[in-house]
């Protein structure tokens, strides 16, 4: 009979209970979309802050000081150390190996070029030739990427063309090619070596003073094949708190698995360390500080967002309940009549709301996660992922709120005296 | 007996020597206060869905400036260099300064390669300690130099050339500076190679100017444009550079941020509009006994329509107000949680909130009127 009850009701008004449904799947549509951009807003603004460039760098443990002023490298030669470039690839071997974005090795070389200044002879400057890789394939296991400043510097912007790796083409700092009489596509001599100018370079740093070029070409200059002076590092790493502070060697074991195993930039830094023999890893605090109080006020403020997006959805479900059982006082007296309980007529009325409750969340669900998908297609071009682990939370909102949002109908139809209920008076 | 017909005569007198006008509000009123259980739960939605309208609205317009503030914590965004390398001349800093007029920070750097007791090269920079630990808050710093003749190290400068910070001296264009050292600075940059001392000190030492002026200044990208230009015109013997790196990832976050903000708020202010419009639809579909009761008494159609109309205005203008100052402490609170700055109100909100509440609420009490109107009063008094 109960069963019978609930089923008839379903089946004879289907247009109320389409209106209450399609509230609840709102609801939960609005609830599940923005549960799953807060949770993943932080790792998308992540990717972007990774625009302001790398985070971490690793340079040679006993190196002597960088003298260098305005992208000048004024280092007496054979006093520097260098890492071995066949040790790059291990950063992808590292235990967030899926958080590190990109890196680019350095190598700076200072080089002669010669200039014809007149007619009646050459004129020489001293500049600094920076090595590094552009967009190269590095393969580390099975896996292959590219990576380079293409990737980790992403605001150098060339007007021509980018060289590529394995040429002996070259970029000219915006700067320095205001005083050099060269464009793109002509030669340069750089020490006696003959390149190509592939593209100007704008950075709006030092790299404006210099010539940059694929680093076997800066090897080659040098004549140390395989030399890298310092590798840039761009990860997406998590706010540092307390515990990312800490000295990892003063660590219980469990905690010192909990501070390996979290993508902070100092563990980051650590496992860089251990992954390239003789390195020296640190985070650039300019950028790993500054980012993780950015991304903390972001995720802040969409979790609050978030909050007040939940009770706007869940006050649109109770009202379209109440609303909904409200106009069913007509049957509660009916019922009553007939001599059903309280309890009776609250349970089918419980139990329908369940069902609705059930119905829209599984279809709210749905349709936040495809609202969800749009959302981050439409603006950080990937997709936002819902975790299949929130629907049943979603559910048990969903049911919660229905449920809560009718009980004060529910009473109050109950409580009602059939008489004046099947009188439609009030 | 006699109260209760004296009562009854002033009652009896006041509706006749009343003015016509006043049956519509009391009507109104006595609709309120009759069924203030349903009433008092509209004007609940009401609230709550303009309390979340203001608050979210509220936060889109000033989350954008308060991201803006973080990203100042990157340090300079415009570099001003003297041209070819030349030093700046020395009313340089009081100008960008004059310039900026309190909307930004600029710190001096001066710069020369000096060497060590045993030889080795190093930069070494003549700073304002005071405006750099506001500029570049990055830095880790053990201890700032306060006193003249100390030294602020890098610490692989402070390893290289005073391990254990021992007093140390440098040499520059055959001059000797003894220094000691007070701290250690790390940045994991190039700063952590250097030696850093007053400019004071530098400029008696070495003679040389400051050759950069590094400034943050605040404010959207057309105003740090137009700052720019500002400073170029102060300061026509250097060259200023935006720092891209900087501006172009602030710009790219922010953007997202904005858009992400965008999207969330739309959803949000539409899910509140369609609770208010499904309340109130309820609501005034309830009272159709009401409505076919004043049809079958004589009242006209447009009476009816603005009897509803002004009852639901009245209902989404106080919901508004009541909303509208619930939001505003709303955003005020998120916005010292999360920003810990108070989110100044704003009153431009208000217009915004309270024409749409009208909107909503008319439209929620216009869509049933139609629908009821074709039906006749005796078929809705026998409650079919």
């Amino acid at each position: 009979m109960f069963a019978r009850l609930v089923y008839e009701s379903f089946r004879r008004q289907k247009r109320r209970k389409l209106l209450a449904c399609a509230a609840i799947t709102l609801g939960v549509t609005v609830a599940t979309a923005m549960i799953a951009v807060a949770t993943d807003i932080g790792d998308k603004i992540g990717r972007e802050l990774r625009s302001i460039g790398a985070n971490l760098v690793v340079t040679p443990q006993d190196d002597a000081l960088d003298v260098e002023i305005g992208g000048v490298h004024l280092q007496p030669p054979g006093d520097s150390q260098y890492l071995n470039e066949i040790d790059l690839p291990k950063i992808k071997g590292i235990f967030w190996h899926n958080n590190i974005t990109g890196f680019a090795p350095m190598l700076p070389v200072n080089v002669t070029v010669i200039v014809i200044a007149s007619a009646n002879g050459f004129a020489k400057k001293d500049v600094t030739l920076l090595g590094t890789y552009f967009a190269k394939q590095v393969s580390f296991g099975k896996e292959n990427f590219v990576t380079g400043v293409r990737k980790t510097h992403s605001w150098w912007k060339v007007s021509g063309a980018w060289p590529a790796d394995d040429s002996s083409e070259v970029l000219i700092g915006e700067r320095l090619a205001r005083t050099l009489p060269y464009k793109p596509g002509d030669e340069i001599t750089l020490s006696g070596r003959v390149s190509t100018v592939a593209g100007i370079l704008s950075t709006g740093g030092a790299e404006d003073d210099e010539i940059v070029a694929p680093l076997a070409l800066a090897q080659s200059i040098l004549g140390k094949p395989g030399a890298v002076r310092r590798i840039y590092v761009s990860a997406i790493t998590k706010p540092e708190d307390a515990l990312a502070r800490r000295d990892p060697k003063s660590l219980s074991g469990p905690m010192y698995d909990r501070w390996y195993c979290s993508p902070y930039p100092q563990s980051i830094a650590y496992q860089l360390q251990e992954a390239i023999p003789h390195s020296h890893a640190e985070q650039i605090r300019q950028v790993a500080q500054n980012e993780g109080a950015v991304l903390t006020k972001v995720e802040g403020l969409f979790f609050l967002v978030t909050l007040a997006a939940l009770l706007a959805s869940a006050l649109a479900v109770s009202a379209a309940m109440a609303t909904a059982i409200f106009e069913r006082r007509g049957e509660v007296g009916l019922m009553k009549a007939l001599g059903a309980g309280k309890m009776a007529v609250a349970s089918i009325f419980f139990a329908e709301a369940t069902l609705l409750a059930m119905i829209g969340g599984f279809a709210g669900f749905a349709a936040g996660c495809v609202l969800a998908r749009q959302i981050g297609r439409a603006i950080f071009d990937s997709q936002i992922s819902v975790q299949p682990v929130l629907l049943p939370l979603v559910l048990v909102i969903s049911i919660l709120v229905t449920v809560l949002g009718s009980a004060t109908a529910i009473r109050s139809a109950v409580s009602l005296d059939p008489v004046y209920a099947l009188r439609g008076e009030l | 007996m006699r109260v209760i017909s004296a009562s009854a005569q002033k009652l009896s007198a006041s509706r006749t020597t009343g003015p016509h006008s006043s049956m519509f509000v009391r009507m109104l009123v006595r609709a309120a206060v009759l069924r203030r259980g349903r009433a008092a739960a509209a004007l609940f939605a009401m609230i709550v869905a303009a309390a979340v309208t203001t608050a979210v609205l509220d936060l889109y317009a000033d989350a954008q400036a308060k991201l803006r503030n973080e990203f100042r914590n990157y340090g300079a965004n415009i570099i001003l260099v003297g041209k070819d390398g030349d030093a700046l001349p020395a009313e340089a800093l009081a100008q960008v300064e004059s310039r900026l007029n309190g909307r930004g920070i600029a710190a001096p750097f001066a710069l020369v390669v000096a060497s060590t007791s045993d030889g080795k090269p190093v930069v070494v920079v003549g700073t304002d300690f005071g405006r750099v630990r506001q500029l570049d808050r990055w830095w880790s710093v053990t201890n700032w130099p306060s006193e003249p003749h100390q030294a602020l190290m890098g610490v692989r400068a402070a390893t290289a050339i005073s391990p254990q910070m021992r007093p140390f001296s440098l040499t520059f264009a055959g001059k000797k500076l003894e220094l000691a050292a007070t701290g250690t600075v790390r940045t994991g940059a190039a700063e952590d190679n250097r030696v850093y001392i007053s400019l004071p000190d530098f400029v008696a030492w070495t003679g040389v100017q400051p050759s950069t002026v590094e400034v943050a200044a605040s404010g959207t990208p057309e105003e740090i444009e137009a700052a720019m230009r500002d400073l170029s015109q102060a300061v026509p013997s250097a060259e200023i550079r935006p720092v891209r790196q900087i501006m172009e990832g602030e710009a790219r976050v922010l953007g997202k941020t904005r858009a992400t903000l965008f999207a969330a708020s739309a959803l949000i202010v539409l899910t509140a509009a369609l609770c208010v419009l499904s309340t109130l639809m309820g609501w005034v579909f309830d009272r159709r006994k009401d409505f076919a009761m004043m049809k079958a008494l004589g009242a006209s159609g447009r009476l009816l329509n603005g009897f509803f109309a002004a009852e639901a205005a009245s209902l989404g203008a106080v919901g508004a107000l009541i909303g509208y100052v619930v939001g505003i402490g709303l955003a005020a609170w998120i916005g010292r949680v999360n920003f810990h700055a108070s989110i100044a109100p704003r009153f431009s909100v208000l217009p915004v909130v309270m024409v749409a509440s009208i909107v909503v609420t008319l439209l929620a009490a216009i869509i049933p009127i139609l629908l009821l109107r074709r039906v006749q009063p005796a078929v809705i008094l026998r409650g079919e």
